[in-house]
């Protein structure tokens, strides 16, 4: 696979013809909803795609509409990558009876944290072994918010949702958020990678290089929620730019298990003086209104400290580019 | 007439004869996972992919969830599919079930019927599939290996209906067909490929005005699984319902069709019959018993009793008007459960049975046995106590009580 083989700029982007269309029902400023329109820009030709029940599942698919341009399977929550596996299966075995076209038809299942993290991971690992020929896309809002904010094991430490309130002795939810990519990486898989859609123009790139990867590819994009983040509508992109300047979300790519900083990130590896405090990122998400109390302040600085100790192991991780 | 194709005979146990038939129907996908009794459907299954003597795409799930999702995939991808399964496994399945008879998706899924833990138990009982009872897919019961093999043929006939459009469960009494061998009489692979046929593809519109197979194609581009509000979702259900009407017909048509192709038929293919015509006393049952009952009704025409039995093969879409019509002249009926329906008035066939034949004029008095939990064996001594116990009842003219539990200690 060659770098930068695919020059995605403004220009081919606004032209290319949306494959998830407007009229959707997600809300103002929806994380999630920029990046499925953006992801689908990335498409290279006949294209599947499967999701997991979720937000995104759900306001795009409401009978009888459809924000679905493309051939779209929605059977469950925990499954979207059982779903590819017998996508794959069948496209494979038709073709070679000739019972369909002798081409190649990309698959791509996409989840949220709820049907990657939670309930979706033991499919997802059993497909990723099986080896099947699809690229997952999880896009990650930090919790369950199609039932109404509830936290996921993606749910970051400190953050308040429904069934992790701030109390007046828990402050919210006290685990840390599961390293999805990490248990990803030790399936061996061809391809993984992280993106947020502030940096779309690295994010559409490892699209499409997760399509063109034989074997199954896993992409992490990490989307903003305002409803769930009690966050302005208008700040998603902000919020996508921060977590990637704080070191909350670093973004990497590791090709057969070689992984390397992406841009933005990379620049702060160079010039760790531009690394911004966390504090810069929970600051004006209400889920983290609580923890600026005096009483909660610990809470903030150990979040700095879980975040600066994951961003030196995954220095240490990346190979020199 | 045409002539009869060639059959052979050959020793098969009813796993191995499942394997084969679905061999013989050119499947495009299976996707499994290894379950007691069910096993050796999809070990035997693997031995033909690793041969090479099928084209298939084997998929080793890594649960029946994922094996039900699997299949469904496939086969709104526009595959013939098929998996096995029993028990937990099956329970497992159970949101999928719903979920593929709601995209009507001919999956079609042989069913080693094993009891449900706790405690565990590997053995043969129904509890695993009537628990599946309302979950949309065709059920039909098999007696022995031979018809095992016959219904598996069949059933991808009568799920790939574009009028049926159903998924449908090929049930075997776990062990005592799974794993008994027996000598069953097949069809050569050309004769089933004929008689089954490619998978026709219902045809649908779609959101850009086309008109084309339901499949999930980049040419032609659906919307798979939608969320239907209360405006739509109700007649989604009904549309289903009529599927499951259209599958009355079509399991008759197909058995006579089958019959005309290989000289076997299973009575209409919804009730086999034994001895009812003139029967005053008959026992309705589900599954192999109907073998040692039929015996037992031999042995006891020679004593000059008028005994019958009423073999349930199909028990969804249930048969209403054929039980009615075959038990129109019985007197006293006993119906047997294999599978218990907690707190309920008897079992769930029971309870079906009863409700089928409360509206006829002269209904019989039906009373239920609930046998062979966990594998018990219902032996033929005990299964000519219900016969005698019916005369008791033609003969007193009353009941004394209505749902038995029969070989139990107590």
């Amino acid at each position: 696979m060659t770098t930068q083989e695919w020059k995605f700029t403004a220009k081919d982007i606004a032209s290319k013809p949306d494959l998830f269309l407007s009229g959707h029902r997600a809300c103002a400023g929806c994380g999630p909803a920029s990046t499925l329109r953006l992801i689908m820009k990335a498409t290279r030709g006949p294209t599947i795609v499967t999701q997991a029940t979720g937000c995104m599942e759900i306001v795009g698919s409401i009978y009888p509409y459809t924000s679905w341009a493309l051939p779209w399977l929605h059977t469950a929550f925990e499954n979207a990558a059982a779903n590819a596996s017998g996508i794959d299966a069948a496209l494979k075995i038709m073709r070679k009876k000739g019972k369909i076209k002798d081409e190649h038809i990309d698959i791509i299942a996409i989840a949220g944290d709820g049907g990657t993290y939670d309930i979706g991971l033991q499919a997802l690992s059993g497909a990723v072994e099986r080896g099947h020929d699809f690229l997952f896309i999880l896009y990650d809002n930090e919790g369950y918010m199609n039932t109404g904010i509830q936290r996921s094991s993606s749910t970051p430490i400190g953050a308040a949702t429904t069934t992790s309130p701030a109390g007046k002795v828990i402050p919210g939810k006290l685990e840390k958020k599961k390293p999805i990519t990490e248990i990803m990486l030790a399936h061996d898989m061809p391809y993984v990678a992280t993106a947020t859609t502030y940096y779309w123009k690295d994010m559409l790139t490892k699209v499409r290089k997760g399509l063109e990867v034989e074997g199954p590819a896993f992409l992490h994009v990490f989307a903003p929620c305002p409803r769930g983040w009690r966050t302005e509508p208008g700040k998603t992109m902000e919020y996508s730019k921060l977590s990637v300047e704080t070191c909350v979300f670093p973004i990497w790519e590791a090709v057969n298990g070689k992984r390397q900083l992406s841009t933005p990130s990379k620049l702060i590896q160079l010039s760790p003086q531009k690394k911004k405090p966390v504090k810069d990122y929970l600051a004006g998400q209400g889920r983290f209104r609580h923890l600026f109390t005096q009483q909660n302040q610990h809470l903030i600085d150990e979040m700095q400290r879980v975040t600066d100790e994951n961003w030196q192991r995954l220095n240490k991780k990346c190979e020199p580019a | 007439m045409k002539e009869q194709p060639k059959q052979e005979t050959i020793p098969l146990n009813g796993d191995e004869a499942i394997a084969l038939a679905a061999k013989q129907c050119d499947v495009d996908v299976v996707a499994a996972y290894p379950i007691t009794p069910q096993t050796i459907i999809v070990e035997k299954f693997s031995e033909y992919v690793a041969n090479g003597e099928v084209q298939t795409e084997f998929v080793c799930t890594e649960s029946e969830h994922s094996a039900m999702t699997a299949c469904l995939a496939a086969a709104v991808t526009g595959a013939r599919t098929f998996t096995a399964s029993a028990s937990a496994g099956l329970a497992l399945m159970h949101e999928m079930l719903f979920v593929t008879s709601g995209f009507r998706a001919p999956v079609v899924m042989a069913v080693a019927n094993r009891a449900l833990s706790a405690p565990l138990n590997i053995h043969g009982d129904q509890s695993d599939s009537m628990a599946e009872r309302d979950s949309g897919w065709i059920h039909i019961y098999v007696e022995n290996a031979q018809e095992a093999y016959d219904s598996v043929i069949q059933a991808f006939k009568i799920a790939e209906d574009t009028g049926v459009s159903l998924p449908v469960i090929v049930g075997l009494d776990g062990f005592t067909i799974s794993h008994t061998l027996e000598n069953v009489t097949v069809l050569g692979d050309d004769a089933v490929d004929q008689f089954v046929g490619e998978r026709q593809l219902p045809i649908v519109l779609t959101h850009e005005g086309k008109t084309v197979p339901f499949k999930l194609d980049p040419e032609n581009p659906m919307t798979m699984g939608p969320n239907a509000l209360p405006n739509y979702y109700f007649e989604f259900k009904r549309q289903q319902e009529e599927g499951m009407r259209n599958a009355l017909k079509k399991i008759q048509e197909v058995n006579s069709e089958y019959a005309k192709l290989t000289g076997r038929s299973y009575g209409d293919g919804l009730v086999d019959n034994y001895k009812l015509d003139d029967a005053e006393i008959a026992v309705v049952v589900v599954g192999s018993t109907a073998g040692t009952l039929k015996f037992i009704v031999d042995q006891m025409r020679q004593e000059g009793v008028k005994a019958g039995v009423l073999r349930l093969r199909t028990f969804r879409p249930f048969p209403v008007e054929q039980l009615r019509s075959a038990l129109k002249n019985v007197k006293t009926v006993a119906v047997m459960d294999k599978a218990m329906s907690f707190g309920g008035f008897g079992g769930a066939v029971f309870g079906e049975v009863r409700n089928a034949l409360y509206d006829t004029k002269e209904h019989p008095t039906i009373v239920n046995y609930i046998f062979g939990l966990g594998g018990r064996d219902a032996t033929p001594r005990e299964l000519r106590k219900i016969y005698d116990d019916l005369l008791k009842i033609d003969k007193k003219g009353n009941v004394e009580t209505t749902v038995h539990f029969l070989g139990l200690r107590e």
